[in-house]
């Protein structure tokens, strides 16, 4: 089967800065892909290497089958939903959604009802005579949802599209996009920086830093098997253990992460485990999480609410199931 | 310091307003009414007596025609020479960036901040060097010099206000360059272009100083206008002109100002 994007040792230096570096990636499709790092690591010139608004320094790109390089943006079957969104200020909404049809040549009376289409699909129908800056945020985002989606593209990049609106909204995008883009079957490329959006959205995560891709792998790989330190602390801040702490528990010198969740915390009395200080506490609703220092390294616990707390500063004991002890492939 | 709207200002105030604007306004009535006048050897105040002759005698004199036909002609013509330049130059310093992009800035907007002597002196001696006769398209060079510098000023701060991801936006959605151009960036910057270039051809049309320098025989409109009130003979025909000429250019002023304000409400409401 041919990928939807395929990425082969593709590199984007910028002078001395090296955006995305030896990149492999493959990307099937009708797959909800994610790619997740810190701002700079390189995430969103892949996905503007996907669109055609950069060039490869080295290395090739395909975009099902077809070889992408020298290929402008406009002649490829691709269409960006940008962060802030990028209406076209001077023209309404349903000229904002044809726009695509427009230059392609489509005739007046098929764009708009191509357009209004669009436009219910994502629900704003009706919306079509106002401007964009009559609308709220996440109706523009909606809009420029349709405009992309108008043009019935094999891939759908997504820059960081529920950045800018708030956490209520965030999460009713993101049940939208989800559904969307199972309703429609197109492949799906969604830049984020956030851990949360990336695992509950995606069918698979590529976690990018530095312009490397340090995992691929589903949501849960990614959660539940980091490969790596950087993996294991930014994907859900995992309790990343040194070798020789892990040593002493699993015979092995690796490093190693351990989930917050997996840590249960008990009074200092209660015998075995490790021995370790509750430094502070952080009330989160649902669950409480706790701060702990054991002999230096630095821990985090996630207990429910409702739990019996020990007081800060108070002496603990931390177990946890050797079997949650996650051994890591980089080197000790 | 905050005042309440509702709150009228203090009278003295007032006063001083009306007396500031009156003072900027009134010299140009006084031209109106001069215009009128029966006494055509000076300005006497108060005209000994009032007449319409004057307009039939300017619509008849074929030199008033020809200058303002060459005026009208040079700053077409600047106008356009800067409306491409300015555009090309202020998206160039806009959208990309390059080694010396902060000079050329400056560079371009120097001959706005040039005393107008200097230009038309560098000028002078420029096309004496390099055996340039003068001609119409040396007056036209030397106006499009401060021509450029308005449409870009324009140009750039509309540049600086719409968002880049706009034309990557319309790439993306199956525009080529030229398209993009027509569809998106012409009509954010379509405004700015129109009021930078009557602000151009304002500009043009009543320069004097670097005229002076680069214009041989030919005769610009306000050139023809001081030679006219050096000679003793129908002097009214100069006011006649200047007033023809105000009235004319007050439409396409007002004009532009109201359809650059509405422009910037459209451009601001996008963000």
């Amino acid at each position: 089967m041919t990928s939807a994007v395929s990425f082969q040792k593709v590199s984007r230096h910028f002078g001395s800065v090296r955006a995305v570096d030896a990149v492999d990636l493959d990307i099937t499709p009708r797959e909800f892909f994610a790619m997740l790092g810190p701002s700079g690591s390189g995430k969103t010139t892949c996905l503007r290497l996907i669109a055609g608004f950069e060039q490869p320094t080295s290395g090739s790109i395909s975009i099902f089958g077809e070889r992408a390089e020298g290929v402008p943006p406009y002649r490829r079957n691709v269409n960006t939903v940008f962060q802030d969104y990028a209406l076209f200020p001077h023209l309404n909404v349903l000229d904002n959604v044809a726009y695509g049809l427009m230059v392609k040549g489509v005739g007046k009376a098929e764009r708009h009802k191509a357009a209004e289409e669009a436009l219910s699909l994502v629900r704003l129908p009706g919306y079509g005579a106002r401007r964009p800056g009559q609308l709220s945020g996440g109706q523009r985002q909606r809009v420029a949802l349709a405009r992309a989606l108008v043009n019935q593209p094999k891939v759908l990049l997504l820059d960081e599209p529920l950045g800018a609106l708030d956490l209520k909204l965030r999460e009713n995008m993101q049940e939208e996009l989800k559904s969307l883009q199972k309703a429609l079957g197109i492949t799906f490329v969604f830049v984020t920086h956030d851990q949360g959006e990336a695992l509950s959205m995606a069918d698979r995560v590529a976690v990018f830093n530095d312009g490397k891709i340090m995992q691929i792998g589903t949501p849960e790989d990614i959660y539940q098997r980091p490969k790596t330190r950087f993996v294991a602390d930014f994907v859900g801040s995992s309790n990343v253990l040194p070798p020789d702490f892990v040593q002493r528990y699993s015979g092995q010198h690796r490093w190693a992460s351990l989930r917050p969740e997996s840590i249960r915390v008990g009074r200092a009395a209660s015998g075995e485990g490790v021995a370790a200080r509750l430094v502070s506490t952080n009330y989160l609703g649902a669950t409480t999480k706790l701060a702990l220092d054991a002999d230096g390294l630095k821990l985090h616990a996630i207990v429910p609410a409702g739990t019996a707390l020990p007081v800060e500063g108070e002496a603990v004991v931390l177990t946890f199931n050797r079997e949650h002890l996650h051994l890591m492939d980089e080197p000790a | 310091m905050r005042s309440d709207r509702g709150q009228s200002a203090p009278l003295g105030l007032k006063i001083a307003a009306g007396c500031g604007l009156l003072f900027l306004h009134l010299p140009i009535l006084l031209i109106f009414v001069y215009a009128f006048t029966t006494e055509e050897k000076s300005f006497v105040w108060p005209p000994p007596g009032l007449t319409t002759q004057w307009f039939a005698v300017t619509w008849n004199r074929p030199d008033v025609w020809q200058a303002l036909s060459l005026s009208v002609r040079v700053a077409a013509i600047s106008t356009a020479i800067a409306l491409i330049l300015g555009t090309l130059c202020s998206a160039a310093v806009s959208r990309t960036k390059f080694f010396g992009r902060e000079t050329i800035s400056l560079l371009v907007i120097l001959p706005i901040a040039l005393p107008g002597i200097i230009t038309g002196i560098a000028l002078r001696s420029a096309f004496a060097l390099a055996d340039i006769p003068f001609s119409f398209w040396t007056i036209v060079l030397g106006h499009a010099t401060f021509c450029v510098v308005v449409v870009y000023n324009n140009a750039v701060a509309r540049f600086r206000r719409t968002s880049g991801s706009m034309i990557e936006a319309s790439m993306d959605l199956g525009a080529d360059g030229f398209q993009t151009f027509r569809h998106v960036v012409l009509p954010n910057i379509a405004t700015a272009l129109l009021a930078g270039g009557m602000l151009a051809f304002a500009l043009s049309f009543d320069e004097v100083i670097v005229t002076t320098f680069t214009a041989g025989q030919q005769q610009t409109l306000p050139i023809w206008m001081l030679e006219e009130l050096i000679r003793p003979r129908q002097r009214p025909v100069t006011n006649v002109v200047a007033m023809v000429v105000m009235l004319v250019t007050l439409l396409p002023i007002l004009f532009a100002y109201y359809l650059t304000r509405d422009g910037d409400q459209i451009a601001g409401s996008g963000k």
